[in-house]
């Protein structure tokens, strides 16, 4: 599998990633990001997907994904079992964030987490000059089918980090051409232009 | 079915026609009984590799048999699960060696209840020592040992068949490559036990069941035996497929007959169902393993914690379930998962979305056939199986 053919945030994922490692993808889908760690840097990869379709086509792809979630299938792994435990564009679709993360980072020595930035400007601007809930590319739902029922700013995510206990070992903002730039929150900066906060956590 | 206690020299039992056999032993049960042989009917298709590393064991459900993929020999119906069984099929005839045995305490030719207890000459009945299903598994075991196969390469079973399947991976998980339970638990539910309650004192309630020695007086409780089958058989369904296909529609007929007649269609249906199954089928044979169902705990095996069952497993496992089945629901399967996430055992879990209840597993759902192949085709990579 070619770098090139990884939808972009997977690939920048992928980089965070260790080879010869032992991977969780929460929310997998069809699984190709662990299809991608698995061929290019040996990962022995697990997933947890909601939907069957996404599971059958993973374990179609040789891959062990159960179908489950975030919420509910974390619990039962025992503590350190991974060396990353990842969640992309999920959180904020949680229903309880802050278990989450913990849970994460009691399976996993890290955790690595993408989200959709809510203080982007985009999104302060619709509010403030339109009076409007933000409809954007990374929040493309209207406030009242949304999936994503606990939005946060880059900010607010690098405060729950502080309050459980983690450490920030990478912070990377992507602003809405793709561009990448590596902050050490707090930064107004990442914080504002940044559309998309990804992290790469570590226990303290 | 009610064969002759013992069959006149000579004559070929058509119940092993066209199976294997071979005499095992000894068989130590949990029950403390020893039985010093047993016999073990199945049949296989496909061929064994050189190294013997391709072998598939298929565990049959409660009234399945060894007849996986051609036709039964008593009914002429064909094999219980031969759609999917052939050359270049989901489960590859030029790929992998099938092998399934006829259960312990069946009765199609492996030791059970109808069989002769060799010590009285007289049908063992209910002399049979109450068995489980650790104990079908032992037979199965001795099966292996007889032919030489140390690891089999997948065990692969529906509802009574995933139960031993479970049951292979936690007592001897250095046998089995992959595991593929389905539609399946790891003990069975207080509303299960009592589905099969039902079942037995019906058998139980037949005057022709005779205590159960209804062979050495030439009776048979099929009425009761019948009865059993029916009120099975609704579990094995959904109230949303027995709607879709029988509704309130009448049998041939434009009114109710306000009689006892079957009237309905699902009523005529079920009464089928029951006569066609008492043609193939033992009533002791049902009482025990129905028992040896109610007996299964995976957890209470293991000091309650079904996680310390499949501790340090290395075994592939992937489990099933069905939307719409009530008998061994999602819950069960779940259940299963998180006891195999705590031990970070290798495990994939698909709920697949049928409305044909517990029956879906053998049935043709395109999303489940799908997954068994995928995970076959994944196991199979690993295994070094081209």
């Amino acid at each position: 599998m070619n770098p090139s053919q990884l939808r972009f945030d997977l690939r920048m994922i992928a980089d965070m990633v260790a080879p010869k490692t032992r991977v969780l993808d929460v929310g997998c889908g069809e699984g190709e990001l662990l299809k991608f760690l698995r061929e290019t840097k040996k990962v022995d990869g697990r997933g947890i997907e909601l939907s069957m379709s996404g599971v059958s086509g993973a374990v179609r792809q040789g891959l062990s994904v159960i179908q489950g979630d975030a919420d509910t299938d974390l619990k039962d792994y025992p503590a350190q079992a991974f060396d990353y435990v990842i969640l992309s564009q999920t959180l904020q679709a949680t229903r309880n964030p802050r278990e989450v993360l913990e849970q994460m980072l009691r399976i996993g020595r890290h955790a690595i987490v993408s989200l959709p930035n809510f203080g982007h400007w985009r999104v302060r601007l619709s509010l403030l000059a339109h009076g409007r809930m933000p409809v954007t590319s990374s929040l493309g739902f209207a406030w009242y089918d949304t999936p994503n029922i606990h939005l946060c700013t880059i900010d607010d995510f690098a405060d729950l980090t502080e309050a459980i206990g983690a450490k920030i070992e990478k912070g990377i903002a992507i602003d809405s051409s793709g561009r990448t730039r590596a902050f050490t929150p707090p930064d107004w900066k990442a914080n504002l232009f940044g559309e998309n906060g990804l992290f790469l956590l570590g226990n303290k | 079915m009610n064969l002759p206690p013992a069959l006149a020299p000579g004559v070929t039992d058509p119940r092993t026609q066209t199976c294997s056999t071979a005499e095992l032993g000894p068989l130590r049960l949990d029950c403390g009984v020893v039985m010093d042989r047993v016999t073990v009917a199945w049949r296989t298709y496909g061929s064994l590799n050189a190294d013997k590393s391709n072998a598939v064991l298929v565990c049959h459900a409660l009234t399945g048999d060894q007849y996986l993929a051609d036709p039964h020999p008593v009914t002429g119906k064909p094999g219980w699960w031969h759609t999917l069984v052939g050359p270049g099929n989901l489960f590859d005839t030029e790929r992998y060696f099938f092998i399934c045995a006829n259960v312990l305490g069946g009765c199609m030719g492996t030791t059970g209840p109808m069989e002769i207890n060799p010590e009285t000459g007289k049908p063992w009945g209910l002399s049979f020592p109450v068995i489980t299903i650790g104990d079908m598994v032992n037979a199965q075991a001795l099966l292996l040992d007889h032919l030489g196969i140390e690891q089999l390469f997948c065990v692969v079973g529906g509802s009574m068949g995933g139960m031993q399947v479970l049951e292979w991976a936690a007592s001897h998980p250095r046998r089995v490559f992959a595991a593929l339970p389905i539609a399946t638990s790891y003990r069975h539910s207080a509303q299960n036990i009592a589905f099969h309650e039902v079942g037995r004192q019906a058998i139980m309630a037949d005057p022709d069941w005779m205590g159960g020695d209804y062979l050495l007086h030439g009776t048979s409780p099929h009425r009761g035996l019948s009865v059993a089958r029916m009120a099975a058989h609704i579990t094995y369904l959904s109230e949303v497929a027995l709607h879709r296909k029988f509704g309130r529609k009448l049998q041939n007929r434009t009114n109710v007959t306000y009689g006892f007649d079957a009237d309905f269609q699902i009523e005529s249906y079920l009464r089928h169902q029951g006569s066609t199954f008492v043609e193939r089928f033992d009533a002791n044979s049902y009482l025990y393993i129905t028992r040896a169902m109610d007996y299964f705990d995976l957890a209470a095996e293991n000091g309650g914690k079904l996680a310390n069952a499949f501790k340090g497993t290395q075994t592939r496992f992937c489990l099933i379930s069905f939307t719409s089945d009530w008998l061994f629901p999602t819950q069960e399967s779940r259940a299963i998962v998180h006891a195999l996430n705590a031990v970070a055992a290798n495990v994939s879990f698909v709920e697949v979305e049928s409305d044909k209840g517990h029956d879906a597993f053998l049935l043709d759902e395109p999303e489940f056939h799908r997954t068994l192949q995928g995970f076959l085709d994944g196991a199979a990579e690993q295994r070094g199986l081209g």
